[in-house]
């Protein structure tokens, strides 16, 4: 059968540049480009090319660049080009479409419409290169009321267990599986270095991980994988995954091929089986079960380690995270729609759920009116893209915020929403051992924690100039804060004032 | 003295070593002239050898007692008392190969320059024009595969 499917991109290739070195050919792990000596030049199957621009990037001439292929669509809004080549994909093979990453479509991007204060004559801006500015941060339960010994200068109450955080910044879940083991590496010890932490994802505790156990947070999953007392204890934190942002209602599905001894070890499932991680957890109908669940992992860590509850970022969010705060939890992450993902179908990420600076707004205004803000911790998750997101994140409400594919992309992705193909050119999403190889973990934490720290001085920069000198002092203050070019619905909902006001 | 190694577990044998350094020892030094137009077209002393699921850029060692300079019957291959830097000087070199059977590592070739073989290895990007501390096949690794350490004696 015909397939009636066209490439989507076209590698443009400068003759003038190129050497016909081979390094874009030995690079690609699709097959894009060949070097063809009787030629003369090198070809490319455009076709197979799924820009992931690892060939422009490794080009020792820059002879390269990635365009769009040049065939138009026939004008319609409606019928675009994309919609076409979707109909033509399942009309050949008859499969639910497959993508990647968070949701592309073109919804507002809240973050972009929050502009940040600055001090000016009175209550004067502060320069973080001259005084202090505290960006550490505690996760976890608070107590309703502190009583303290003044005269021993001694806390009375038993504070509940919290985790400490020197950026306001952490790794969001992602296995081992569905990305891998030194891409998991390069962010544990980036986490390690950063004094923040990482998240193991549904996917076990590698053994090779433990030196960094104090910086891992665990996850408990609809599909249980790598799940015992000692997967419990050895880490810093617990987080129990209800949803994710670019998924909710659906669980995941770790291909047979991607398991390998390793990950199969790891995951603690036979080699070579799908691990599907089922859509709701078959313990969990209620916010009683949920307790439950909470409560088991306390009892099974003694009551020594926070435990988190991550939701997707759906209609009711705001109810469903007061529903985890009063099961028990200590820590809530709410992960938006543009969250990322190794695979999800195309329709679910692009048509479920919400943008995070809604949720996160609502959730902690939900909180703030019952009272039980101050009991919990708030972690915003979804698409950071810079300190500014968090600084804004922040100023709505959040404690700290999970990131991911800003540290995948500084460890080399390229957002190519490819990686549900396992051939991922940057040694991330992947569990070939000739890719895997692509990513020294000591060359990409550096680069992770290069990012971080930068992110963090900037994150320093911009409350120093708003007066504050501690990130607790920002937190959930939305007078900072003032909208651009927003309908009053949705000022109202993020509880901010419009610029100018 | 620092030296060049080249850890295995991280070569990916892209080869960007390789052009670097023909880059580096070019007339030109610049890639595409040196790659297409320069002839005799530059040699580069660095080679990567196995494919892509196992490589490694072998590259002279600058041996403590170097087999190359002992049996170097004219004299062209010298070790510097004080940098521990082994080069063959072209200008001595009478292209008898003894030093090619000589390494241990296969570090050393013969080439061909103005009709007249001569031997060329790695010179740790010592001609002017190098990165101050860092050879062009190490800067050009993407992947810490290859490392300018440090190393005894």
């Amino acid at each position: 059968m015909l397939d009636y499917l066209i490439p989507r991109y076209k590698v443009l290739r400068d003759a003038d540049l190129c050497t016909r070195c081979g390094v874009c050919e030995r690079t690609c792990s699709n097959d894009v480009h060949r070097v063809d000596e009787q030629a003369g030049r090198v070809t490319a199957d455009h076709m197979k090319c799924v820009n992931c621009q690892r060939c422009v990037t490794m080009c020792p001439t820059h002879a390269l660049a990635i365009g769009k292929w040049p065939q138009v669509g026939n004008g319609s809004s409606n019928w675009t080009l994309e919609c076409l080549q979707d109909i033509a994909k399942q009309a050949q093979t008859g499969g639910v479409l497959l993508a990647s990453m968070g949701n592309p479509q073109p919804h507002p991007i809240y973050w972009d419409h929050l502009l940040l204060n600055a001090s000016q004559v009175t209550n004067p801006s502060i320069d973080p290169l001259r005084e202090p500015m505290e960006t550490r941060v505690f996760l976890g339960a608070r107590p309703e009321a502190l009583k303290v010994n003044e005269r021993d200068h001694t806390v009375m109450t038993k504070l509940p267990p919290q985790i400490k955080l020197d950026v306001p910044v952490m790794f969001s879940a992602m296995s081992f599986g569905s990305i891998s083991l030194n891409a998991q590496t390069a962010l544990a010890m980036a986490a390690q270095e950063l004094g923040t932490f990482f998240n193991t994802g549904e996917g076990g505790f590698h053994h090779s991980l433990k030196p960094y156990a104090d910086n891992a947070i665990v996850q408990v999953a609809s599909g249980r994988f790598g799940v015992s007392p000692e997967y419990l204890n050895t880490a810093a934190a617990i987080e129990i995954k209800i949803g994710q942002g670019a998924k909710p209602g659906i669980g995941g599905h770790l291909p047979g091929e991607k398991i390998d001894a390793e990950v199969s070890r790891t995951r603690m499932i036979p080699q070579g089986t799908d691990a599907i991680s089922p859509a709701p957890h078959h313990d969990i109908y209620s916010i009683e079960d949920l307790r439950q669940l909470i409560f088991s992992l306390k009892e099974a860590t003694r009551y020594t380690k926070p435990v988190a509850v991550k939701i997707a970022a759906v209609h009711n969010v705001a109810a469903i995270a007061s529903g985890s705060a009063r099961a028990g939890a200590d820590i809530i992450v709410v992960d938006g729609f543009r969250g990322g993902t190794g695979a999800a179908p195309k329709r679910i990420r692009d048509n479920v759920g919400i943008p995070i600076e809604l949720a996160l707004a609502s959730v902690d205004e939900r909180l703030r009116e019952e009272g039980i803000r101050s009991t919990v911790s708030l972690v915003a998750a979804g698409s950071i893209r810079s300190s500014a997101d968090i600084v804004r994140a922040i100023a709505l409400g959040a404690d700290a915020v999970y990131v991911a594919s800003a540290a995948l992309i500084a460890l080399g992705c390229h957002q190519c929403q490819d990686c549900s193909s396992g051939k991922c050119n940057w040694g991330i999403a992947t569990q070939r051992p000739e890719l895997v190889k692509r990513l020294n973990p000591e060359v990409g934490a550096q680069r992770v924690v290069n990012l971080i720290r930068a992110w963090n001085h900037e994150i320093q920069e911009m409350m120093g100039g708003m007066g504050i000198n501690a990130i607790e002092s920002l937190r959930g203050n939305r007078l900072m804060l003032r909208g651009i070019g927003l309908t009053d619905r949705e000022l109202t909902i993020l509880g901010v004032k419009h610029a100018g006001e | 003295m620092k030296r060049i190694y080249a850890i295995e577990a991280w070569c990916l044998g892209c080869k960007r070593c390789e052009i670097a350094c023909k880059t580096q020892h070019s007339a030109t030094r610049d890639t595409v002239k040196a790659l297409t137009q320069e002839q005799p077209s530059p040699t580069s002393r660095v080679q990567v050898e196995g494919d892509r699921f196992l490589s490694l850029a072998v590259n002279c060692r600058h041996c403590a007692q170097p087999k190359c300079v002992k049996g170097c019957i004219s004299g062209a291959m010298q070790k510097d008392p004080a940098s521990g830097l082994v080069t063959s000087d072209p200008a001595k070199c009478v292209g008898c190969r003894t030093c090619v059977s000589m390494c241990p590592f296969g570090c050393v070739q013969v080439v061909s320059v103005e009709g007249r073989d001569i031997a060329l290895k790695c010179d740790l990007c010592t001609e002017d024009g190098c990165i101050p501390g860092e050879p062009a096949c190490v800067a050009a690794c993407p992947n810490g595969a290859l490392v300018y350490w440090e190393s005894e004696e």
